[in-house]
C-alpha cells in the first residue's frame, strides 16, 4: 500500500466516527472533554456553533453519531453522546452574552425563508450576524415547525424548544406567523434578494386500502394528528388504538395515545424486527411503556360495522431472509383481525409544493420535487434555495441544520454576485497533547463503566399530564462517568516513520493488538496478516513510508484503536505522538475571513 | 513509566489457548523500564511464549537477580511464582526451586552484568549441573542501571554514550556455554519476535539448562552510533545460522523441509524441534564445530543468531542426582524426612 495521506482532512476526520457521521461535523470529543472539565457554558457554545440546537438536539436528536461510535465496537454500547449534549445545555450558565452580535448597521441585503422550523431558523443564525434583514413567513400561529407540532412535550419541553427559537428570533428576525405562503411567483416578485424554503415534508402519507374513508373520524394521520395534539385540538383517542407503521413517529403516535387515554395500544409492523425505522431507543422507549409491537403484519383493509370502524384485517407475512440479513421472498400466509377504536396512520412523509408554480422557471423531479444541488442547496432557479425536509425528502433536525449553514453560505454569494459553487474546502489542524514525558493533556485512562441509563419519571408518573418530561438526564456522577466513556478518538495518533527505530514497544503495548510492523503488500493481502485481522473494511489502515532500518511498514488498523496514547508514551524516539486534531468545517462566517483555516481555534484548546 | 496501566479492553477476535485463556491473561504489571527497551520486547516474546504452549501461570515460576533485565519477571505472568534475589545469585534458588518442585516451568531473566559478571560463577555451575530451566540473558553491553558502563560483554572498541572506547575484550555467553558443556544454547534478539518467540518456547519444553542470549538494545546508554548493541548495529550485522520451529507433540509436522536442510530433535515430551539450516556449514549438534564457527564470525563483525547447540541427550539435574521421579514439596513429610534412625543408618553406611 501506498503511504497513508494524512494531509487530507477527510483522513484524520474519519477516525473520529461521531464528528464524521454527524451531518454537521460537531466536535463530540471536544464538547464532552469540556463537560468533563464541568464547563458546561463551553461545552454549549462548541455545539451550538455546529449543531445550533444543542438543548432541543439533547433531548431528540435522530444520534447518527452514536451507532458510529467507536465504543460501540471496543464494547457493546455506544457513549451516550446525545444525552450529555443535554447534560451541557441543562447545567450551561447565562450565554447571551456570547451569541453572535448583531450589527446595527444592516447590509441591505433581505431574504425570504419559507417556514419557521429547524432549517428557517438555522438559516437566520449564520445571516442575521452579518446585517441580513431575514423575513421568515409561517403558516401556523408558532414558530418551530415540526420540532413544535410533531415532537410530543414529554420528550421535548416547550420551555427548552422556546428558548433556543428565542436566541435566534432575538437577533432581530422579522417573523410573521399565520402567513402561509400560497405563492412563490409572489414572493419572487417581491423585493427579496433571495429564497430560502424550508418548509419541511408536510404531507403524512395516506394508506388507500377499503374501507379508508368510510369512518374517517378514527383514522388519523399521524403527523397530523400530533399536530392538533399539539395545538390542544385533540384531547383524547378510543381504548384501543393501532399505530400503522414502525418508525420514529409511530413511536410518538403511540406513547401521544396512552396519554391522551388509550388503554391498549399496539403497533402494527409489516416486516419483522431489525427492519423497523424508528431507533432502538425510541423503541425501547414505547416498549417501557407497555405499547405492544405485532410484527408481520400487513393492512389489508378497514373494517366498518354500522359506519363505524371496528377494527383492521391484516396480512400475515412470512419472509424469506438470506445470510446477508436481506429479504429475499415476501407472502402472505393468512389473515388476522384486530379490533381497534381508532388508527393513527404513521407510514412516513412526502414533500409537497402546491404553492410553487410549475411555470416559473424551476425544474421538478420525477417525484415532482424540485431539483436541488447536494452542496449549494439552490434549486434551478437561481436565488432559490432549498434546506431541511423540503430539499431532500424526510431526514432530520440535524441534517437540517447542516443544510442551512450550506444554504447560508450559498445564500450570500448569491446576494453579492459571486458564484455560489466557489465554497472554502474543509481544513484541519494537529497540535500534540504532550505535555511531559508520560502526561497528555487529556484523560487517556479507559474508563471501564458500562453506558450509564438516563433515568425515567416513574411509569405511574409520567401518564398524569401530556407534557411531563420523561427522560430526567444524567445526574451529576453519572455524567463524569459517561464522559469518561468517551474514547478521545480525535486526539489522533499520527505517526513519523523517519524517527521510528522498529524497537517494537509500541506493538507489544496496544490493548487491542492494532499496531504491525510487518513487510508491505497490498491492502486485502495486509489486513489479513496483522497483529490482529482487520475486518472492519469501512475503518482504513494507516500505513507508513518505508521505516529507515529495515524497509517494513508500521501499519495501524484504525478499527478498535482506544486513543490510550500507550504507543506515544512507550516510543523512545516520538515516532508516535499524540495529536488533537480541530476540523475546519466552513460556515458563513468563516467564508468571510481572508485567512480562515488558520484563525480557527476551538473553544477550549 | 505510564501513569495509566493497560487498558483492560481487548480486541474482540482474540484467540484463545488450549486452557481457554487470552494472551492478556499471560501479561504482567506494567513496565517502569526506560520506553523503547529491548527488555520489553523481550517479556512480550514470553507471554506469547507461555501462551502458545498453554502453559498454566500458576505452573510457572519466575526467577531474577538485579539489574534492568531482573525488573522482567514482574511484567509477565501475573499469576505465576515469583522469586527476586540478590544480585548475580538466581541460579542458586533456582537449583533450590526446581530442587523442592521439578513440576514447574522455571523461567531465569538475567542480564550481562548479573550473569557475566558478578554472577559468572553461579552461572557457570548452573549450566554444568544442567539445571532444567529457561535462563533468557538480556544482553545490552552497558550497566543500564547504574547509567550506562561497559559491561562484560561490550565489544572492543565500542564506545559509550559520551564516546569513550571499551578496550577489553567481550564475554560470549554463548561460546562460553557451549564450552561449559551446556545443553541447550541459543541467541536472538528482541527486535526479531519471529525468531525469538519459537527459541523461547523450545527453551521452555527443553529438558535441561536452555540459554538464550538475546540482544537487547539499551534506548537509553547504547543505542548510539558507536554500540555494537544497537538495534541499528543489531540488524545491519544479524547472522541467522540456524532457525528453529517448534511443534508440539499434538501436531505433526506439516511444513515441507528440503532435505539435509531440516533436522527435527525430539524433546522429552515429544515435542519437536525442527532445526533449518541458513548455513548449511553450520552443525548445531558438535561442539567442536559450534564454537569454531562463532568465533569465526565474530572475528568476521557478524552476529550469529539462532539455535546454536542443542544435546537432548543430557542428563539434567535430577536424572544427575537420581532424585525421586515426583516433586519434593509433594512428597509426605515422613517420606521427606524420615527421622533421626533413618539419618544414623545412612551415617553408619560411612563408617
Amino acid at each position: 500500500m501506498k503511504p497513508t495521506d494524512t494531509s487530507n482532512p477527510d483522513y484524520f476526520h474519519k477516525v473520529v466516527d461521531c464528528q464524521w457521521a454527524c451531518p454537521a461535523h460537531t466536535d463530540v470529543p471536544g464538547y464532552i472533554r469540556l463537560i468533563a472539565q464541568g464547563r458546561f457554558s463551553d461545552a454549549y457554545m462548541l455545539n451550538r456553533k455546529s449543531n445550533v440546537f444543542p438543548a432541543i438536539l439533547g433531548r431528540v436528536c435522530d444520534r447518527p453519531c452514536e451507532p458510529a461510535c467507536r465504543r460501540g465496537r471496543v464494547e457493546e454500547k455506544p457513549v451516550a453522546i446525545c444525552r450529555l449534549k443535554r447534560v451541557a445545555a441543562d447545567n450551561r450558565g447565562d450565554i447571551t452574552d456570547r451569541l453572535p452580535k448583531i450589527p446595527a448597521t444592516k447590509n441591505g441585503k433581505k431574504v425570504a425563508l419559507v417556514g419557521a422550523g429547524c432549517a428557517s431558523l438555522a438559516v437566520a443564525n449564520d445571516l442575521m450576524p452579518l446585517g441580513y434583514e431575514c423575513v421568515m413567513f409561517e403558516a401556523l400561529d408558532r414558530p418551530g415547525g415540526l420540532m413544535w407540532t410533531n415532537i410530543p412535550a414529554f420528550r421535548l419541553p416547550p420551555e427548552v424548544l422556546q428558548e433556543e427559537i428565542d436566541m435566534i428570533l432575538n437577533m432581530g428576525v422579522d417573523l410573521r406567523l399565520n402567513t402561509p405562503i400560497e405563492s412563490m411567483q409572489a414572493l419572487l416578485a417581491e423585493d427579496y434578494d433571495a429564497v430560502f424554503v424550508g418548509t419541511g415534508a408536510p404531507k403524512g402519507k395516506n394508506l388507500e386500502i377499503p374501507g379508508r374513508y368510510d369512518d374517517e373520524a378514527h383514522v388519523h394521520i399521524g403527523i397530523e394528528w400530533l399536530e392538533s395534539v399539539a395545538f390542544g385540538h385533540i384531547d383524547k383517542i378510543g381504548d384501543r388504538v393501532l399505530i400503522i407503521g414502525v418508525g420514529n413517529t409511530a413511536m410518538d403516535c403511540c406513547r401521544t395515545s396512552l396519554r391522551l387515554g388509550a388503554k391498549d395500544v399496539k403497533v402494527m409492523a409489516r416486516k419483522p424486527r431489525g427492519f423497523f425505522k424508528a431507533s432502538d431507543w425510541e423503541l425501547e422507549d414505547a416498549e417501557e411503556e407497555n405499547v405492544e409491537i405485532v410484527i408481520n403484519h400487513s393492512p389489508k383493509e378497514f373494517v366498518i360495522e354500522d359506519g363505524k370502524l371496528v377494527g383492521m384485517n391484516f396480512d400475515l407475512m412470512e419472509y424469506d431472509i438470506d445470510d446477508n440479513g436481506r429479504i429475499t421472498d415476501t407472502r402472505s400466509v393468512g389473515e388476522e383481525f384486530f379490533p381497534c377504536d381508532d388508527v393513527v396512520l404513521a407510514i412516513g412523509q412526502d414533500n409537497a409544493f402546491p404553492w410553487i408554480e410549475r411555470d416559473i422557471g424551476m425544474e421538478f423531479d420525477k417525484w415532482d420535487v424540485p431539483v436541488v444541488d447536494r452542496r449549494t442547496h439552490e434549486s434551478t432557479l437561481k436565488g432559490v434555495f432549498f434546506g431541511g425536509d423540503a430539499a431532500f425528502g424526510p431526514e432530520n433536525i440535524i441534517w437540517a441544520v447542516e443544510h442551512a449553514h450550506q444554504s447560508a453560505i450559498s445564500i450570500h454569494k448569491h446576494c453579492h454576485g459571486e458564484d455560489v459553487a466557489d465554497r472554502l474546502p474543509d481544513g484541519m489542524s494537529l497540535a500534540t497533547v504532550k505535555m511531559g514525558i508520560h502526561e497528555w493533556s487529556y484523560s487517556n485512562d479507559y474508563e471501564g463503566a458500562e453506558r450509564m441509563i438516563v433515568p425515567h419519571v416513574s411509569l405511574a408518573e409520567r401518564f398524569k399530564q401530556l407534557n411531563i418530561e420523561v427522560e430526567l438526564g444524567f445526574d451529576a456522577e453519572q455524567a463524569a462517568t459517561e464522559v469518561e466513556r468517551c474514547l478521545n478518538c480525535d486526539i489522533q495518533t499520527v505517526f513519523a516513520a523517519k524517527l521510528c527505530i522498529e524497537c517494537d514497544a509500541c506493538v507489544d503495548i496496544c490493548p487491542v493488538d492494532c499496531l504491525t510492523i510487518t513487510a508491505n503488500g497490498s491492502e486485502e493481502e495486509l489486513r489479513g496478516r496483522l497483529q490482529a485481522p482487520a475486518t472492519n473494511l469501512e475503518q482504513d489502515l494507516y500505513v507508513s513510508g518505508e521505516l529507515p532500518q529495515t524497509q517494513r511498514v508500521m501499519v495501524k488498523d484504525e478499527d478498535l484503536c482506544v486513543h490510550c496514547g500507550l504507543c506515544a508514551e512507550r516510543c523512545p524516539t516520538g515516532a508516535w505522538d499524540m495529536q488533537e486534531f480541530s476540523l475546519f468545517h466552513p460556515h458563513l462566517k468563516d467564508e468571510l475571513s481572508p485567512d480562515a483555516p488558520g484563525k480557527f481555534r476551538k473553544y477550549g484548546t | 513509566m505510564s501513569y495509566i496501566s493497560k487498558p483492560k479492553v481487548t480486541h474482540p477476535g482474540l484467540p484463545r489457548n488450549e486452557l481457554g485463556m487470552t494472551i492478556r491473561e499471560y501479561e504482567g504489571g506494567m513496565s517502569t523500564l526506560c520506553a523503547g527497551c529491548g527488555h520489553d520486547s523481550v517479556t512480550r516474546a514470553l507471554v506469547q511464549a507461555a501462551f502458545e504452549l498453554s502453559i498454566p501461570p500458576h505452573r510457572m515460576a519466575k526467577l531474577s537477580g538485579i539489574g534492568c533485565s531482573s525488573k522482567t519477571p514482574a511484567y509477565f505472568l501475573r499469576q505465576s511464582h515469583g522469586f527476586n534475589s540478590v544480585h548475580g545469585r538466581m541460579p542458586s534458588v533456582a537449583t533450590g526451586a526446581n530442587a523442592a518442585n521439578r513440576d514447574l516451568f522455571f523461567v531465569g531473566v538475567s542480564g550481562d552484568g548479573d550473569s557475566l559478571s558478578i554472577g559468572l560463577g553461579q552461572f557457570a555451575h548452573a549450566v554444568r549441573r544442567n539445571l532444567n530451566m529457561l535462563y533468557v540473558i538480556e544482553n545490552n553491553g552497558v550497566y543500564g542501571l547504574t547509567k550506562g558502563q561497559f559491561s562484560a560483554s561490550a565489544d572492543i572498541g565500542s564506545t559509550a554514550k559520551k564516546g569513550e572506547e571499551n578496550l577489553q575484550p567481550p564475554m560470549d555467553p554463548c561460546q562460553l556455554v557451549i564450552s561449559l558443556g551446556g545443553s541447550f544454547v541459543a541467541r536472538s534478539f528482541s527486535g526479531d519476535k519471529e525468531q525469538l518467540v519459537p527459541l523461547l518456547k523450545a527453551g521452555l519444553m527443553h529438558d535441561g539448562f536452555a540459554v538464550v542470549d538475546v540482544i537487547s538494545p539499551c534506548v537509553t546508554f547504547n543505542d548510539h552510533e558507536g554500540s555494537t548493541k544497537s538495534y541499528q548495529y543489531t540488524r545491519d550485522h544479524y547472522h541467522p545460522a540456524i532457525f528453529a520451529d517448534y511443534i508440539p507433540p499434538s501436531e505433526e509436522i506439516r511444513a515441507q523441509y528440503d532435505e539435509g536442510d531440516a533436522m527435527p530433535v525430539t524433546l522429552h515430551d515429544g515435542s519437536q524441534i525442527v532445526l533449518r539450516k541458513a548455513d548449511p556449514d553450520y552443525d548445531p549438534g558438535d561442539v567442536a564445530s559450534a564454537i569454531e564457527y562463532l568465533q569465526r564470525h565474530r572475528d568476521a563483525g557478524e552476529i550469529v543468531t539462532g539455535l546454536l547447540y542443542i544435546d537432548e541427550q543430557k542428563p539434567e539435574m535430577h536424572a544427575l542426582n537420581k532424585s525421586v521421579a515426583e516433586p519434593m514439596s509433594s512428597l509426605p513429610f515422613q517420606r521427606l524426612c524420615p527421622g533421626s534412625g533413618a539419618l544414623k543408618s545412612l551415617q553408619d553406611r560411612f563408617r
